[in-house]
């Protein structure tokens, strides 16, 4: 390169400049060696088998050898019109309905209870929310232990009460009803604490002039602190929303989807129909369907949680 | 001289501790079901032990599977943690630092896997898994949790690094310190509260995950500790204290962990949550 291509120093440098700069001083290493990782992996185990859901949806297809039996829309139109399918989408809706009406305004109640510092709080605070902490199938295991009629907690409770044992995980109305007590059980501390935090945040100064105005409890908490903590309200509806959709681990030690297929959620419901009798054709078109709903839910609340935020 | 405000706090209180007795009750009968035998379980599931029996956990504690599951988990779990914060923090590095055409892209490229559940994938990953050969091993989920985990690290690590003063790479970069050098030498020491919060984070998740190494794994030797948890529930189905003294000796870590890293937890499970 000739001293006359160099560009004057008042015009921005051309593109075969900056690149020359970025070798020169490193950073075009320092970019091609800490990035490349991070895309290798997350496109490999990530984006891949994403994009790969949606190509082996429209196959059917047990796994070996590559996927050649092209059958168009069959895996999609099975999977709506199988009776299943539809308890599963259902109950994914009662765990969704059960979070937004039970779950958080019983988390709400308990934040507004226990959000000041005082020792007595912090002590409550950590029993709501251990439950959390622990594994899922290990809440679950210890659930089926609660109501299992024969061996367990309930049939303990049926003896001290002489009653005849009963099977609420056997029981094909009351299952799912038993599955819910246990992922509030499981959940509410972790609503709680995204209430806490916003909780604590509330300028103290509003609360008093609120006070000093003559305001009751009830009217503060609804008219100052409530409206204060919306944005941390909407984000733990939308984690009740994307945990709806991804509840598996609480159901396998519970009833593994039964009885009779009643208890299934559409992860347990993927696994179960396309993973163990490997259907990968019809468990990817499961997990298309399953991104879907969670794009569609990820986008509404940006929407709508953008709009808020701007107004 | 009791007032409205005395009242009010009994109520709060025995509210607090009816639910509180809600959350503990089937705790409290897990780790005493570890101590009674059978009989006692199915009359007294709430009661103190009679006596108390140490045979199930003994057995549980020299029996060298439960360790083998443990250290399965741990390794896991450690791994997971360590790629996460190394890939994770030099891509934010990156992103953070430099500018360079499709910069941008790649950052919202790799945040979509925030868009959508880990189930979504499992089968085509699956495959994947094995193809590569990795089924039955460590890798096969050390790999996915970190790919996984990588979108919300990125996210958090970009934004802390941004947060940090500019005049001191400026300062560094006069003195002839390179981006990586930099990256090794300040930034990382300067993020240590995040690193914390994001490597607690994705610990805690590798550590509870069931779905993955369901999938993946087969053999016991290999079998993280919620999948030893269910081969022995498989086992001892009708024996509840053996399986519940295992239940309680393998949740004991996880309390202990959560009681010593509590503000990070806390921090990592909700505000960067609340963020992500």
């Amino acid at each position: 390169m000739s001293e006359s291509t160099m560009p004057p120093p008042d015009r921005r440098p051309g593109p075969a400049e900056r690149l020359r700069e970025a070798v020169s001083n490193g950073r075009l290493t320092a970019a091609l060696i800490l990035l490349p990782p991070a895309l290798v992996l997350f496109t490999l185990f990530v984006i891949l088998p994403l994009g790969e859901s949606g190509w082996y949806a429209f196959y059917d297809w047990n796994g070996y050898g590559t996927p050649e039996d092209f059958v168009g829309l069959q895996n999609f139109e099975q999977m709506f019109g199988h009776s299943v399918f539809s308890v599963a989408v259902g109950n994914t809706v009662k765990i969704l309905v059960i979070s937004l009406v039970v779950q958080m305004p019983l988390a709400l109640l308990l934040a507004l209870l226990v959000y000041r510092q005082t020792p007595t709080n912090a002590v409550f605070r950590l029993i709501f929310f251990v439950p959390y902490i622990m594994a899922e199938v290990a809440a679950g295991l210890i659930w089926s232990f609660v109501f299992d009629g024969n061996y367990g907690v309930t049939a303990s409770i049926a003896t001290t009460l002489g009653i005849d044992k009963f099977f609420i995980l056997a029981d094909r109305d009351l299952a799912f009803y038993a599955i819910m007590v246990v992922i509030v059980w499981k959940y509410f501390g972790f609503h709680m604490m995204i209430y806490i935090a916003a909780l604590q945040g509330v300028p103290d100064d509003q609360i008093e002039a609120a006070r000093i105005e003559g305001a009751s409890r009830t009217q503060i908490v609804r008219h100052v602190q409530i409206p204060y903590i919306r944005p941390a309200i909407a984000v733990s509806a939308f984690f009740a929303i994307i945990g709806a959709l991804q509840v598996f681990d609480i159901i396998i030690p519970l009833t593994n989807g039964g009885p009779s297929n009643q208890t299934h959620t559409i992860v347990t419901y993927l696994y179960e129909f396309g993973l163990t009798r490997l259907r990968i054709g019809f468990g990817s078109a499961v997990g298309v369907v399953l991104f879907i709903v969670a794009v569609l839910v990820a986008v509404f609340y940006q929407r709508l949680f953008m709009r808020k935020a701007a107004s | 001289m009791i007032g409205p405000g005395v009242w009010r706090n009994v109520a709060r209180i025995s509210f607090l501790l009816i639910v509180s007795a809600f959350v503990l009750a089937p705790l409290w009968a897990t780790v005493m079901g570890g101590f009674k035998t059978n009989a006692e379980i199915r009359t007294a599931a709430f009661s103190v032990p009679d006596a108390w029996n140490l045979e199930f956990y003994r057995a549980i504690v020299t029996d060298p599977s439960f360790w083998r599951y443990m250290g399965n988990s741990l390794l896991i779990s450690s791994a997971a943690v360590a790629l996460t914060l190394i890939v994770g923090s030099a891509a934010a590095y990156v992103f953070a630092q430099i500018r360079f055409f499709g910069s941008d892209f790649l950052f919202s490229y790799l945040l979509l896997g925030l868009m959508f559940p880990f189930a979504t994938a499992i089968l085509p990953l699956f495959i994947k898994v094995r193809d590569i050969g990795l089924l039955d091993t460590y890798w096969a989920v050390i790999l996915p949790q970190t790919a996984f985990g990588l979108s919300l690290a990125i996210l958090l690590f970009r934004t802390f690094f941004q947060q940090l003063p500019k005049e001191l790479f400026e300062a560094a970069y006069i003195d002839g310190c390179g981006y990586i050098r930099f990256f090794v030498m300040f930034t990382l020491p300067l993020s240590t509260p995040i690193l914390a919060t994001v490597g607690v984070f994705v610990f805690v998740q590798s550590w509870n995950n069931f779905l993955l190494p369901l999938v993946v794994l087969n053999s016991r030797e290999v079998f993280t500790w919620p999948l030893g948890m269910m081969q022995y529930r498989g086992e001892y189905v009708t024996q509840w204290n053996q399986t519940l003294a295992f239940v309680t000796l393998s949740l004991l870590p996880a309390i202990v962990f959560f009681l010593a890293a509590q503000k990070y937890i806390v921090a990592g499970l909700t505000g960067g949550a609340v963020k992500g």
